[in-house]
């Protein structure tokens, strides 16, 4: 092959390649050096406070003849949850649905200790999903998105393509194809979901991922899927899956 | 009985006027109204309303978090006529239906929107045209 032929080639494949896989990149790198350095340093991160009492609920036995302690039956955390965040959400086959974190602390609170649920974005649910989560910092979202979830993930990439709301826009339109971007004074990030629950400094509080979509929706004038619904766990799954490989950060600061 | 009453001007009456496009523009100021480029300018300024500045920067001082997905609003009214302006901002999807860039004066195949903003197009009609009005004028300098 002619030589000048064969660059421009090579050119090309390299610009196609750049083009098509853009690398992960956490929201991190996309916040600004205070909020990194709040996140370097537990002592700095006002998340560790909903931490602290996550730990304590942990071993907390609720009142009652047999009420028995997450740590009861499920040992010491550190071991016990150790990547379980990592692979949230993920299928359970006794309901035969998607569940997140929050929704299976849901369950073992209502089955196990024969506690009422704790209410969505309380202090409580927050604060054991942050414990919990503390358990996988560092480890590489891992979510399933094969077998039993599979149709999940495929109808969450759906929704995650379809444009919603006033304003007429998908998750994709801008977290996919203009990440990096500056929408009015923000940095677009791609959107990964490996932080949560976050401390974000715009609610001045801890809030879960279902929280942050609702932003994102009623930001586009949508309104937002219900918290817990199939939707919601769909296109949990489906962030999840996007963001495999990319190490959990829990409990992250964003701004 | 309103049969006599002369017809009220269909900006007023309904969220979206018909509009009719010729090539990329739209020659015709939606509903006949006349645009105000003060109140334009303030329209195009406001990150609620207009909502132009979240994607685009232009040659607005006081906001100063301007955004970078749009092209540069300066001289936008030396680049493009009026009527390329006014259907840039009332349907740009008829252009490029891949564009990031909604459809400011429509609602057709809109979905899940909010309950407080069903039914409604982004911009009115008078919003349009003041838009329009004041984009025209930011000319490239010379």
């Amino acid at each position: 092959m002619n030589r000048a032929l064969a660059l421009a080639a090579l050119a090309l494949t390299v610009v196609a390649g750049v083009g098509a896989v853009a690398e992960k990149r956490s929201g991190y790198l996309d916040a600004g050096p205070q909020t990194r350095a709040m996140q370097d340093d537990d002592t700095a991160n006002p998340a560790f406070l909903w931490v602290q009492r996550g730990e304590t609920m942990w071993g907390e036995r609720p009142a009652g003849a047999d009420g028995r302690s997450c740590q009861d039956c499920h040992g010491d955390a550190a071991q016990a949850m150790r990547g379980v965040a990592a692979r949230q959400p993920a299928w359970d086959a006794a309901t035969a649905r998607l569940m997140n974190l929050e929704q299976r602390i849901d369950r073992c609170r209502e089955e196990r200790q024969g506690q009422p649920r704790l209410p969505p974005e309380s202090e409580g649910r927050l604060a054991l999903a942050a414990f919990v989560g503390l358990q996988s910092r560092g480890l590489p979202m891992s979510v399933a998105v094969d077998g039993p979830a599979a149709a999940g993930h495929a109808w969450g990439k759906a929704l995650f393509e379809t444009r919603f709301g006033q304003l007429d826009l998908s998750c994709a339109d801008c977290h996919d194809r203009q990440a990096g971007q500056r929408l009015a004074g923000n940095v677009i990030p791609q959107g990964h979901p490996n932080g949560y629950p976050i401390y974000r400094l715009e609610w001045q509080g801890m809030g879960s991922l279902s929280r942050r979509l609702r932003n994102c929706m009623t930001g586009i004038r949508a309104e937002p899927f219900a918290p817990g619904s199939p939707d919601a766990l769909a296109l949990e799954l489906y962030l999840a899956g996007r963001a495999r490989g990319l190490a959990v950060e829990t409990p992250a600061v964003r701004p | 009985m309103l049969l006599s009453a002369p017809m009220p001007r269909a900006a007023a009456a309904e969220p979206v006027v018909p509009f009719r496009a010729a090539g990329d523009g739209i020659p015709a100021p939606l509903a006949g109204l006349a645009g105000d480029p003060a109140r334009g300018r303030r329209i195009v300024a406001d990150r609620q309303v207009g909502t132009c500045l979240l994607c685009h920067s232009g040659p607005i001082p006081e906001e100063r978090f301007q955004g970078t997905i749009g092209p540069d609003l300066a001289g936008v009214g030396s680049r493009l006529t009026a009527a390329q302006i006014r259907l840039r901002i009332v349907d740009p999807r008829r252009l490029n239906p891949e564009t990031i860039m909604p459809a400011y004066h429509s609602i057709a195949g809109r979905s899940r929107v909010g309950a407080a903003w069903q039914g409604r197009p982004i911009l009115d009609a008078q919003q349009v045209e003041d838009a329009v009005a004041f984009l025209a004028t930011l000319r490239d300098p010379s």
